[in-house]
């Protein structure tokens, strides 16, 4: 087990050096995981909570079809998306393949029924607590959706930053889409695969750390946000 | 629903394009897509020789490594504007269903049969594959089979074949098909004290070979021929032929060949140019 000191070393190498080929990958990495998140939360936080509010046909199936949505295999989700934008496929004309674009598309779909179907609990739970003041005030469903969604907001949070951990995390997707092209497409996750396939095991555990710890940073700053949100709140 | 999913992907696909295009901005570079092997991208090759060809055309190479099956799939799809693999009868049926402009021969290397130092088969120091395979399945010695229909599995398949052996009917016994590429099948063969055929290239690059060390070499059927190919515009529109051709005539052309014969793994030679040159 002499690999974990190895990746230790490579990583604290690759961070103390300021290796430029790393930041390049880290802040793709980010630009396409941040940008899908956005994406994702911006369709589904209001998806999650209509679907919690209105009452229509087929509402549980919609439910429950988000709820399976979110154990989304990433390598069928790539597939998808390749056969999409696919220069043979109906969005070729695009070109989007194999750029960051592509990418984003894919962790977007991804990420958007983690984020709606943590959302519908939300704010079905913040529904039931407010149903009686929401209904003396008159709200109708449309008003209610944007209350609750804002009053939901602290522990919306914890539902965007799941879905900021899975789109950061997966591989299968971006790796179909991206096609890990060097400068243009690598990001840390198809880095690590690129380099356990050529059998760099303490670079690619090294790559590893340096992504938990990014994830890490990130659900800190969001916890501290939400903390001061709160504190200010109350 | 598939259009319904199109049309959700294409507003998705307009808004990240959008995002993009600051991005674009700052690298507005003329580029080809180059659908290759893994055996091409681990081996290093690609790093010593892809800049060596922009800074004398100009033209960026986006390579997208997969496995030989992969990379025809997508050529075929035309998301690449060149295939550069090795498994010649492929290659020229990519070419004779239209798909292709015209095959070149680049460079060759050759493959190897590694496995664990102490050899439970007895197959080290046979000149002929098939003999060695034969040993090793005589002897149900674990074999790690790349298992994707890559040019080394398709290669490997052959000697099989040729050593009058049915693997595939043992499949998850002694014959273990990782269904992946060269290093992770290497890795899951050094895990395993397996058997294993690779490229040269790759196992002189490959940082973690554990107990395992090259047992047969040389024999005329482990011969590994690189060829490159235009994807044909006639099929797809887009494909960049003019900077795809430029790219094939300076891989084929004595400058390029000159720089693949200079890549050296620890001194050897990983890939040895072969190309006819044109007029000679």
């Amino acid at each position: 087990m002499i690999e974990f000191g190895q990746a230790f070393a490579a990583a604290f190498h690759l961070i103390a050096s300021l290796d430029a080929g790393l930041v390049e990958i880290v802040a793709l990495s980010l630009r396409i995981s941040l940008s899908a998140v956005a994406l994702a939360a911006l369709v589904g936080l209001p998806l999650g909570a209509a679907v919690a509010l209105y009452r229509f046909p087929g509402r549980l199936a919609v439910a429950a079809l988000l709820n399976a949505f979110m154990g989304l295999p990433p390598v069928v989700v790539g597939l998808i998306v390749y056969l999409l934008l696919s220069r043979s496929g109906p969005l070729g004309v695009l070109g989007l393949l194999f750029t960051p674009g592509a990418m984003i598309v894919a962790q977007w779909l991804l990420v958007t029924p983690i984020v709606a179907a943590l959302a519908l609990q939300t704010v079905a739970d913040l529904h039931t607590e407010y149903d009686e003041q929401l209904r003396s005030l008159g709200a109708t469903p449309g008003r209610a959706l944007w209350t609750l969604l804002w009053d939901g907001r602290l522990s919306l949070v914890t539902a965007v930053l799941a879905g900021f951990g899975r789109a950061s995390a997966e591989v299968g997707a971006v790796m179909i889409v991206g096609g890990n092209i060097n400068h243009v497409t690598r990001v840390m996750t198809t880095a690590i695969a690129l380099e356990t396939s050529k059998g760099d095991l303490a670079l690619a555990l090294g790559l590893g750390l340096i992504l938990i710890c990014l994830a890490l940073a990130i659900n800190f700053t969001a916890m501290a946000v939400r903390d001061l949100a709160r504190v200010r709140h109350a | 629903m598939v259009t319904r999913l199109s049309a959700l992907v294409l507003a998705l696909s307009l808004l990240a394009g959008g995002l993009e295009a600051r991005a674009a901005e700052e690298k507005t570079e003329r580029f080809i897509t180059v659908a290759s092997t893994t055996s091409t991208e681990n081996s290093g090759l690609f790093d010593h020789l892809l800049p060596l060809f922009t800074t004398a055309s100009g033209i960026a190479v986006r390579v997208v490594a997969v496995g030989t099956g992969q990379a025809i799939a997508l050529a075929r799809n035309g998301d690449a504007d060149l295939l550069f693999v090795h498994h010649k009868p492929s290659e020229e049926a990519f070419v004779a269903d239209g798909f292709g402009v015209e095959r070149f021969d680049v460079m060759y290397n050759d493959f190897v049969l590694v496995g664990p130092s102490g050899d439970p088969a007895g197959a080290g120091g046979l000149a002929e594959a098939p003999a060695a395979l034969a040993r090793i399945a005589a002897a149900e010695a674990l074999f790690a089979s790349r298992g994707d229909d890559s040019g080394t599995h398709k290669t490997e398949l052959g000697l099989w074949r040729a050593a009058g052996v049915d693997a595939a009917a043992a499949s998850g016994t002694w014959y273990r098909e990782t269904g992946s590429g060269m290093g992770a099948t290497l890795n899951a063969a050094s895990a395993m004290d397996a058997y294993a055929l690779t490229d040269r290239a790759t196992w002189l690059k490959f940082a973690n070979k554990g107990d395992l060390e090259v047992l047969v070499e040389g024999d005329r059927r482990l011969f590994n021929q690189y060829g490159i190919i235009l994807v044909s515009a006639a099929k797809h529109p887009h494909v960049k032929s003019a900077d795809g051709e430029a790219f094939i005539e300076w891989l084929i052309s004595p400058a390029g060949q000159a720089a693949i014969a200079a890549y050296r793994i620890e001194g050897a030679p990983a890939f040895f140019a072969n190309a006819r040159m044109a007029g000679g």
